[in-house]
């Protein structure tokens, strides 16, 4: 059976004599390498340079804060229940007074941890958020020595209070941005 | 008479450092000229653009540590890498590396030894290297390492044959067997109606003699007795620290003499065009020095590039093609040689 027409017969011919000493095809294969000591390698020499990712990579999750610099967070564990891998747990309080500048809402996550071992990078986290708190950032899950070091905490996952202007709001907008003038692309 | 005995003895250290640092820069070279040669950058951390790397993998491989494995002779396991760095050393002893050099009054000849057999101890010497070989191989007491030992050893034995009967054609032309003799014969670049050079006189030779150091030096494309990726490392498959590093090594310094041997038998050696319009005897031998090593350099080049461009032979393509082809090719290569020898005589 056929399925495309571009099969192509095998030709199996005895090999006439400058095929059979090599040598003509050697100098071909020669001649081919040789030109590629002045082709320019595509190496990106990793720690001083490093390449772009696209707009939508989803790297390490970032727990946003708001204008004020107060947690997104309420809490609602959609996240949780959304992750297929099962790789977020978090306990949630009660906001104190006197604590409105730390959270937004009345109530927030004491403790919120994310397993990177477990974790998938797939996302869902990030839309299933109602508050617009966790997003899937650009940088990527650092290496560790062990795996207890792998369960990213609120000290790693919270954004810093102030946080270099094109992380704070509109974050998606400015990475698109940024990867559109650095690829060199319209706007 | 103590003058020439201080020269000879500088000489003798000059050429040995040489050949060291020439191969220990050629492993460097190997890796940038694998590394452009497929669209790479190579190693450029350790200084600029990566040049002392080198030093580094020495470095490293002094530091590593020494295993003996438990059942082998350690006297011989010993003996092996010494063994093949030192024939590896010991064939540059009678390369003409360019003409006398006149200093105070006194004529210093860039030879080592100036004997008339230089040809022939060449080929002793090489044949000695299959010893360092075969002694490691055997004396680690590991099946690999003795095939390897095994697969080198006959490659080296077979491709022998046909590499001194190559060289029958060029001893023909030159009638002698001393390589200083040799590359005076190719004097210049253009004698009477045709090149000097004996590359152009008998190509065929050349063609032979080079295909065959590829596989005495243990070279890709026959690189089979440390092929990494069917034996474990052939026959240093035991070895570790310097003494691995000095098989590696001796594999380098074997490339640099062979490159050498190459252009002093078929390209002129010190011999260059237009070296008769220069008057002065000492700029002659100094540019002949350094064409000399720019041969020998470009040589090497040959053998990186081919390296990282042709396919490793199977064992049975590399037997056929020593003893059916080559062999009789060298056979015939003789003949005709001799042949226009007795006609332009007649």
């Amino acid at each position: 059976m056929q399925l495309t027409n571009r099969a192509k017969p095998v030709e199996k011919k005895a090999m006439n004599f400058s095929e059979r000493i090599y040598l003509p095809a050697i100098m071909k294969g020669m001649s081919i390498t040789f030109r590629h000591m002045f082709k320019k390698e595509p190496t990106i020499r990793y720690p001083e340079q490093k390449r772009d990712f696209s707009p939508v990579y989803r790297g390490v999750h970032i727990l946003k804060r708001d204008e004020n610099g107060a947690e997104r967070c309420t809490a609602c564990g959609l996240c949780a229940l959304s992750c297929p891998a099962e790789a977020i747990t978090m306990t949630a309080a009660e906001r104190q007074p006197g604590e409105e500048n730390l959270y937004r809402e009345e109530k927030y996550a004491s403790k919120y941890e994310i397993n990177m071992l477990r974790c998938i990078f797939c996302g869902l986290c990030e839309e299933a958020c109602p508050k617009e708190a966790i997003f899937l950032s650009n940088s990527i899950a650092m290496s560790n020595y062990g795996r207890k070091d792998f369960i990213y905490g609120k000290d790693r996952l919270v954004e810093p209070v102030s946080p270099p202007a094109e992380h704070v709001n509109n974050f998606e907008e400015v990475r698109r941005e940024k990867w559109l003038s650095d690829t060199g692309r319209e706007k | 008479m103590e003058f020439i005995f201080i020269a000879k003895v500088l000489l003798v250290l000059a050429i040995l450092a040489i050949s060291l640092l020439v191969a220990t820069y050629t492993t460097y070279a190997e890796r940038k000229v694998a590394a452009f040669l497929q669209d790479r950058v190579g190693p450029d951390r350790a200084g600029p653009m990566g040049i002392f790397q080198p030093f580094m993998d020495a470095a490293k491989m002094f530091m590593k540590e020494e295993i003996f494995p438990k059942d082998s002779n350690k006297f011989l396991f010993i003996l092996g890498p010494a063994l093949a760095m030192l024939t590896a050393c010991m064939t540059s002893a009678v390369i003409p590396w360019s003409k006398d050099i006149t200093l105070m009054g006194h004529r210093i000849p860039l030879q080592v030894a100036n004997i008339n057999i230089g040809v022939l101890y060449v080929f002793g010497v090489v044949s000695l290297g299959v010893y360092g070989i075969m002694i490691g191989g055997w004396s680690s007491n590991n099946k690999y390492s003795l095939l390897g030992a095994i697969r080198a050893s006959s490659q080296m034995i077979s491709y022998e044959l046909a590499m001194g009967l190559s060289l029958i054609a060029i001893l023909i032309m030159s009638g002698s067997l001393d390589l200083k003799d040799i590359v005076e014969k190719q004097h210049g670049f253009w004698t009477g109606s045709y090149f000097s050079w004996n590359f152009f006189r008998a190509p065929l030779s050349f063609l032979i003699f080079i295909i065959c150091a590829f596989a005495e030096c243990n070279r890709a494309p026959f690189d089979l007795a440390e092929c990494e990726s069917e034996l474990i490392g052939g026959y240093h498959t035991e070895y570790s620290s310097m003494k691995l590093g000095l098989y590696l090594f001796a594999e380098y310094v074997n490339m640099f003499i062979s490159s050498a041997l190459i252009s002093a038998l078929f390209f002129g050696g010190y011999n260059f065009p237009f070296m008769d319009s220069i008057g002065n005897e000492n700029a002659v031998a100094i540019i002949g020095l350094c064409v000399f090593f720019a041969k020998t350099f470009f040589f090497m080049f040959v053998y990186l590039w081919v390296r990282w461009t042709l396919p490793r032979f199977r064992y049975d393509q590399l037997m056929r093609l020593g003893w059916q082809y080559l062999l009789p090719l060298a056979i015939f290569n003789i003949l005709v040689v001799g042949a226009i020898i007795m006609w332009r005589m007649m």
